[in-house]
């Protein structure tokens, strides 16, 4: 069955991503899978300099979830374009580079600093982050800040396709997404993770050091579902849909709404080699359902009149 | 595909260990099917149970007490939801097992070895005195809370020369660490130290490695969801105050290069 997906330009040879956060740099997992087997791989945040990330401890297991604060631990998107970049199949599948920054300056500076690899197939913005010259709140809680780092992105990206990954934590996500098609994004990613928290009621202390922290895993599906069903109304653009898929009928769901392609997070950590079965089973699983392709069943959602 | 780290076993034996004492606490566990013809003692792997659903996400981390080309073994005692799950685990049931994961102890032949273990952190000197070609060169100090019966304590005394101290009551405390530190400060100048052990434990040894000037290597077990390096949930900070994470860069480290 032909998988391919026409994302914005960008051709992936099947629907699965593998999400921000989770699957490392890829090169963590090749002992596990064919890396250029997926349709791409969707790197740890980046930014201009190394970040150490937030305090022990980062994670906490929730039921059907977990909640983390890694706070972007990272190298520097310098140390990825040197020792990491060059050693993944960028050729073979898409590597997609995942940015993070804390004002709209520095989200410009850091899609120059990719703009001219010839490796990086697509840069994916994080507008979850703390606008730190605005008053910390999340660019993302606000769609004309969503405007402003996507324009920014946009204008130094040389050419290559934007997509903007929003947050679920805001009343209206539609209007997310079409601040961020007003900006120019060639796409969307819906979602990231859900704020929450979690307390031990023996030490009466929080489970993260950070106190809050994003629910991810399959406890956040429907709420995704939802922010993707929302965005697919709002834009144009093509929409990635990614929270809680855990397995070949999860992302089905995803697809079945609309989404363009799919991103695996949380799962990755139930077995390393995940991703890998999941794009081995998505045909299997398509043609199970009666589907002639993945292009006839994108999108055939049946509304109640 | 090669999917050479990840492979299905099925559970063969699970053995609760001293339960006239404490019913259902401690296990050892023997996983059947293709196993590992290379690792390293110290080294770990993560398990998780085909049948769970999504309602326990991430696998478990197990030191390697044992492993051949057909099967691994590992102890382990139920602290939560998972371990709770895993002691009732069926004979047969399909687990999917990735490893061997990270850094072991370092194994130097003719250097004396003193082993320190806390409770559970016994689990990789099973595999040291296994992979060791010279047992006799071992020492295992063994500090514990529990009847002895509920670790697999028996059958390493068998091999090495063992000595274990009970925590019965809080004040027991000041006693064993002063005997480990007695026992570190005769390793100084020619020996090696391995410590496993929850992480007061190890700050005890670390600090005394360094008070001796005792080479000592210390295994570290904090919380992981994937075990491979890739969700930076189980950092600890090096000598120099960076994250280092504990899977791939540990779990076995020399004492002065990590922060306790």
């Amino acid at each position: 069955m032909d998988m391919r997906v026409n994302l914005a330009g960008l051709v992936l040879k099947n629907p699965v991503l593998t999400a921000s956060g989770t699957f490392g740099f890829g090169l963590e997992f090749e002992g596990y899978g064919d890396i250029a087997s997926l349709g791409g791989i969707v790197v740890k945040g980046l930014s201009l300099k190394p970040r150490e990330g937030n305090p022990m401890p980062r994670v906490a297991e929730t039921p059907c979830g977990m909640l983390n604060a890694i706070g972007i631990q990272n190298p520097g998107v310098e140390v990825f374009l040197k020792d990491k970049l060059p050693r993944l199949p960028w050729r073979e599948t898409a590597i997609i580079a995942n940015l993070y920054a804390c004002d709209v300056a520095e989200f410009g500076d850091l899609a120059g600093v990719l703009a001219g690899e010839e490796g990086v197939a697509a840069l994916e913005v994080n507008v979850s982050c703390p606008n730190v010259r605005e008053g910390g709140a999340a660019f993302g809680q606000d769609p004309l800040q969503i405007v402003r780092v996507t324009e920014a992105v946009k204008k130094r990206a040389g050419g290559k396709p934007v997509i903007v990954k929003l947050s679920p934590n805001v009343t209206d996500i539609g209007a997310c997404a079409r601040a961020a098609e007003s900006g120019g994004a060639d796409a969307i990613s819906a979602v990231n993770t859900l704020l929450g928290m979690a307390v031990d009621l023996r030490t009466r202390r929080p489970r993260l050091a950070n106190v809050v922290g994003g629910l991810s895993g399959p406890a956040i599906k429907p709420v995704a579902l939802r922010c993707v069903f929302q965005c697919l109304k709002a834009v144009q653009i093509p929409v990635i849909g990614l929270g809680g898929i855990a397995s070949a009928e999860d992302a089905l769901e995803f697809l079945l709404l609309g989404a363009a392609a799919v991103q695996v997070g949380t799962a990755n950590f139930l077995r390393p080699d995940f991703s890998f079965r999941l794009v081995e089973e998505l045909p299997r699983a398509l043609a199970g359902l009666g589907a002639a392709d993945l292009d006839s069943f994108r999108g055939s959602l049946q509304l109640p009149l | 595909m090669t999917r050479r780290n990840c492979r299905e076993m099925s559970v063969g034996e699970l053995t609760p260990l001293g339960q006239w004492e404490r019913p259902g606490e401690f296990f050892r566990l023997r996983l059947e099917g293709e196993g590992f013809a290379r690792w390293t003692p110290g080294q770990f792997v993560m398990l998780r149970p085909l049948a769970w659903g999504p309602e326990i996400l991430w696998g478990r981390p197990f030191s390697i007490a044992g492993a051949d080309a057909g099967g691994v073994e590992i102890f382990f005692q139920v602290v939560g939801r998972g371990t709770a799950r895993l002691a009732q685990l069926a004979p047969g049931e399909g687990v999917a097992v990735w490893g061997p994961l990270g850094n072991g102890f370092v194994l130097e032949p003719g250097v004396p070895v003193l082993m320190l273990a806390g409770g559970v952190g016994l689990a990789p000197f099973l595999g040291y005195a296994a992979a060791h070609q010279q047992p006799a060169d071992l020492d295992l100090f063994f500090a514990h809370r529990l009847p002895l019966a509920c670790y697999p304590y028996a059958e390493l005394a068998a091999t090495v020369k063992a000595e274990a101290m009970c925590e019965a009551v809080p004040a027991d405390l000041e006693r064993i660490i002063a005997r480990m530190r007695e026992r570190m400060a005769a390793m100084a100048g020619a020996g090696l130290v391995l410590a496993c052990g929850p992480t007061p434990f190890l700050r005890t040894v670390r600090q005394a490695a360094l008070d001796f000037g005792v080479r000592a290597q210390v295994s570290l077990e904090n919380r992981m969801a994937c075990g491979v390096g890739a969700c930076l949930g189980c950092v600890s900070r090096d000598a120099h105050g960076h994250h280092v994470q504990v899977c791939t860069q540990g779990p076995v480290f020399w004492a002065g290069d990590v922060e306790l």
